[in-house]
């Protein structure tokens, strides 16, 4: 089977209508998150890990309305968010406190019997079981976050140095804006979800992250590879061309493979996984999408607007020369 | 690599048995308690269940420099470890994190209430006067008004309860008859919950009217009419011979002296052959201690725990730096008890929650089987595609991937390290992306074929030229993990460590198992074969 094969499509030349699609999801993640600070007064949904406090997650046998949990909540006089958690079957809940009580605690103030106190009024302690809590400091919440942030600035930077160091500055650079590209609209989709910001998001994003780059490297190696053998008349657009499209089947097939098995976790992996298969999922269609449509574009741009001097050309004339001279393929060993 | 098909199998066949073994040693590996694990890969606590703690010291009291700071932790952490040896979790994790922190990881275990109360008993000690109770009585009908004017559904409630007749325990006995009259005609909230008089003159209360009476102290108005320098203390719940009561001392606010300059503390039975606790002070804190004890003869001091009321012996005379604690009707247990939170309480500021994860066993459970689920229908989907588009070729990848997986769980159990849920997802993911490398091979391989090669260089350049193109991209993500690893926590770390193994894993098993594979199947076919199939 085969996909893709010889395939000739003109990316570089599609590159204005890319733009514009970049251009609309640009617009679609800062209006997300603008709508958020205006709705919620934060840009995202910051979980526990971040913002400290209380997260109390219940399992109810039978199916219950969250009208009846919220009631009993506010009659014991307590100001918690209590949402749904999952896909709507009624069974599970998450209950978020702002507090969270650093510190030796009183007799018997654990957090799950605060909430079994609290819920007492309507529900039998039978009827529901406390699976999880989680329970941060709003110290260690700041810490967390402090440490999200130098983990996703730090692989930026290490990866972007690499690049540099491997190929040349202005891989480097257009690599940078493929990354950054997708960090922008990955940060709009988890604003758009609105799905609760935890430290596994922070792994899932790098892994998005890492994913794009991945698929931007391959592309940039047979770049790389294409533009040091013989140009045969091609002009630098042709030859990129040339690549994207050489690489295409690959990319195709690893991000199908990708995907499936984060298709398998979203379908099968319950709640808890679900959003981040689901982050997972779009990450990796936006960081295939770049690696075609905004790496490579803006290689040429830069190719363009810096063009390499011209004793390189010189030195590419000679070598072809010598190039038609040398035999042909490299002796190979047996295998 | 070499090219010697039988080493390169042979190498392939240890990593197997290796990895096998790894996995089975680890399944049958039992804990400190003798209990065999039957985990062959160790479960994170997300998977196990379980509760995750984060300590530091508190230092909202006394500020501390940075050695004190170290010093303390490391006391508090050889503590914090004896304490929860004494839960019977298998394998508890106590570790230090930086310079002020304390993990602690139990498995198993998700009763929050119990961990955290053994936690926060090595905590901070001090020596508090107790103040006898009547000191307060002048001021108690104030007191009683300010609580019915901020409770005023409290003051209705009252009445006829039954700790209206021991509001006397309070009074002496020529007022006994007019309190009579009195309880019809005031409410009481707060003394009509004092049901009895402790044993150590201190006041008891049912646990259930716990909650209010702190809220009735807690309030300002309440808390200035207590006599100056002094504050009400409660002490331990359940106490011996006082089950379902909770006790209330008052206390002056001021130490007289702290842990931290208790040097030991020791069970003994004394000449009586009962039991007994004998603590040393360093020589100055001797000094002070002795004058102040000697100022405070046949009062109580009240041994305090992290702002809770210990014991309150009687002091029979000035102590200098060596003293005794007599326990009265106690067992040597008990003294052993109290030497070993003494000694505990020898720390500079007290400890306290940071941090407080828990997991129930019943999620960990569903998550482990809705994982495995995942995992095996993703490693379906991939394995079809491959076949489907690679053919024969596709047949070599498989044997690797499967391969891969094997390694991977097998590197795993060899490392002890843990399997979080993400973690569990990183693998999951790692599969399809473990067949990157046979991809862009592949694809090489097609491309060699059709410029017009002959199948076994065209193998052997395929192999070749994507090399480097594998190298780049897993060395970047390997940079990834390495990051996320350094600044992530728990699971996190845990995604982190599967996804370097599967990097690593992936690589090994891409090139070099599957070149193996061509190796074998290309030398045992017949010369006469044309063609790959691929």
């Amino acid at each position: 089977m085969r996909l893709f094969e010889n395939a000739s499509y003109p990316f570089i030349q599609w590159r204005k209508r890319a733009y514009i699609v970049t251009g609309i999801l640009f617009a679609l993640a800062i209006g997300a998150m603008v709508m958020n600070v205006a709705r919620t007064g934060s840009w995202l949904n910051y979980g526990v890990d971040f913002r400290g406090g209380t997260l109390v997650q219940l399992d109810f046998k039978d199916a219950v309305p969250v009208e009846q949990i919220r009631a009993a909540a506010s009659a014991a006089g307590h100001d918690w968010q209590i949402t749904e958690f999952g896909a709507g079957s009624g069974h599970n809940y998450l209950v978020r406190m702002e507090e969270f009580r650093e510190g030796t605690g009183g007799a018997g103030a654990t957090v799950q019997s605060q909430v079994q106190q609290a819920l007492s009024s309507r529900f039998q302690p039978s009827q529901y079981t406390v699976v999880r809590t989680e329970q941060v400091g709003a110290k260690v919440g700041d810490e967390l976050q402090y440490r999200a942030l130098i983990a996703i600035l730090l692989s930026f930077a290490a990866t972007m140095l690499y690049l540099w160091f491997r190929f040349e500055w202005r891989f480097g650079l257009a690599a940078i804006a493929a990354t950054g590209h997708d960090i922008l609209i990955t940060l709009g989709i988890l604003a758009i979800l609105r799905s609760e910001i935890s430290l596994g998001t922070v792994a899932a994003f790098l892994t998005i992250v890492g994913y794009s780059l991945n698929d931007t490297i391959v592309v940039f190696d047979r770049i790389r590879e294409n533009l040091a053998k013989p140009r045969h008349g091609r002009s630098y657009q042709e030859l990129l061309n040339l690549s994207i499209n050489e690489t295409l089947p690959r990319t195709v097939l690893t991000g199908s493979t990708s995907l499936m098995t984060l298709l398998s976790l979203y379908i099968f992996g319950g709640a808890v996984i679900r959003d981040f298969a689901l982050v997972l999922m779009l990450g990796i269609l936006i960081g295939t999408f770049s690696s075609i449509f905004v790496a490579s574009p803006v290689l040429y741009f830069l190719e363009n607007r810096f063009p390499h001097q011209a004793p390189k050309k010189q030195q590419a004339v000679r070598s072809q020369h010598t190039e038609r001279q040398r035999p042909a393929p490299k002796a190979s060993r047996t295998a | 690599m070499f090219q010697n098909t039988k080493a390169r199998l042979g190498l392939i066949a240890a990593l197997i048995v290796l990895s096998v073994f790894a996995l089975w040693s680890n399944y049958n590996r039992k804990d400190d308690h003798g209990k065999p694990i039957r985990q062959a890969v160790t479960l994170g606590l997300d998977l196990q269940g379980g509760s995750h703690f984060a300590l530091e010291l508190d230092e909202a009291r006394t500020a501390l420099t940075p050695a004190q700071r170290s010093d303390a932790i490391d006391r508090a952490l050889r503590v914090v470890r004896l304490r929860v040896e004494g839960l019977g979790v298998s394998e508890p994790v106590v570790q230090k994190a930086g310079n002020n922190r304390i993990i602690v990881e139990l498995a198993g275990l998700s009763d929050q209430a119990r961990a955290k109360s053994v936690l926060q008993k090595s905590a901070f000690l001090e020596f508090q006067i107790v103040r006898p109770l009547t000191e307060i009585q002048p001021s108690l009908g104030r007191m009683e008004a300010a609580i019915v004017a901020a409770f005023p559904n409290e003051g209705k409630a009252q009445g006829q309860a039954p700790g209206a007749d021991v509001g006397g325990l309070l009074q002496t006995k020529g007022d006994a008859a007019k309190s009579a009259t009195d309880t019809l005609a005031t409410s009481r909230p707060l003394q009509s919950k004092f049901a009895a008089q402790g044993p150590e003159g201190q006041v008891l209360i049912a646990n259930a009217d716990t909650g209010a009476v702190r809220r009735y102290l807690a309030l300002p108005q309440v808390k200035a009419l207590l006599p100056r320098g002094t504050t009400f203390l409660w002490g331990v719940q359940d106490a011996e011979g006082q089950a379902g009561m909770s006790s209330l001392y008052l206390v002056e606010e001021d130490a007289i002296m702290t842990g931290d300059n208790l040097q030991d503390a020791q069970p003994q039975s004394d000449q009586f052959g009962r039991p007994v606790v004998v603590f040393e002070l360093s020589r100055r804190a001797g000094r002070k201690f002795e004058k102040e004890t000697g100022e405070h003869i046949n009062q109580q001091m009240a041994i305090v725990l992290d702002d809770r009321v210990f014991t309150a012996p009687v002091i029979r005379g000035a102590i200098s730096n060596r003293g005794q604690i007599e326990l009265g009707n106690s067992t040597l247990d008990d003294a052993t008890d109290l030497a070993l939170v003494l000694r505990a309480g020898a720390l500079p500021a007290p400890l306290k929650i940071v941090e407080e994860r828990s997991v129930g066993p019943s999620l960990g459970q569903d998550s482990v089987e809705k994982g495995q689920l995942a995992g095996i229908v993703g490693i379906l989907a991939v394995v079809a595609m491959m076949l489907v588009y690679y053919r024969l070729s596709g047949l070599f990848a498989v044997v690797g991937l499967l391969l891969y997986v094997l390694f991977i769980l097998g590197i795993m159990a060899a490392l002890g390290s843990e399997l979080s849920f993400p973690g569990i997802a990183g693998l999951i993911l790692s599969i399809g992306m473990a067949v990157d490398a046979n991809v862009l091979i592949f694809e090489r391989i097609r491309e060699e074929l059709a410029a017009g090669r002959s199948v076994r260089p065209a193998v052997q350049e395929g192999f070749q030229h994507a090399l480097s193109a594998i190298i780049d991209s897993n060395l970047t993500t390997l940079i990834t993990a390495a990051i996320l690893y350094y600044v992530g926590t728990g699971p996190i770390r845990g995604f982190a460590v599967t996804l370097a193994i599967g990097i690593i894993a992936s690589m090994f098993t891409a090139i070099f198992v599957v070149r193996t594979i061509f190796m074998v199947y290309l030398e045992r076919r017949s010369p006469a074969a044309q063609g790959l199939s691929i």
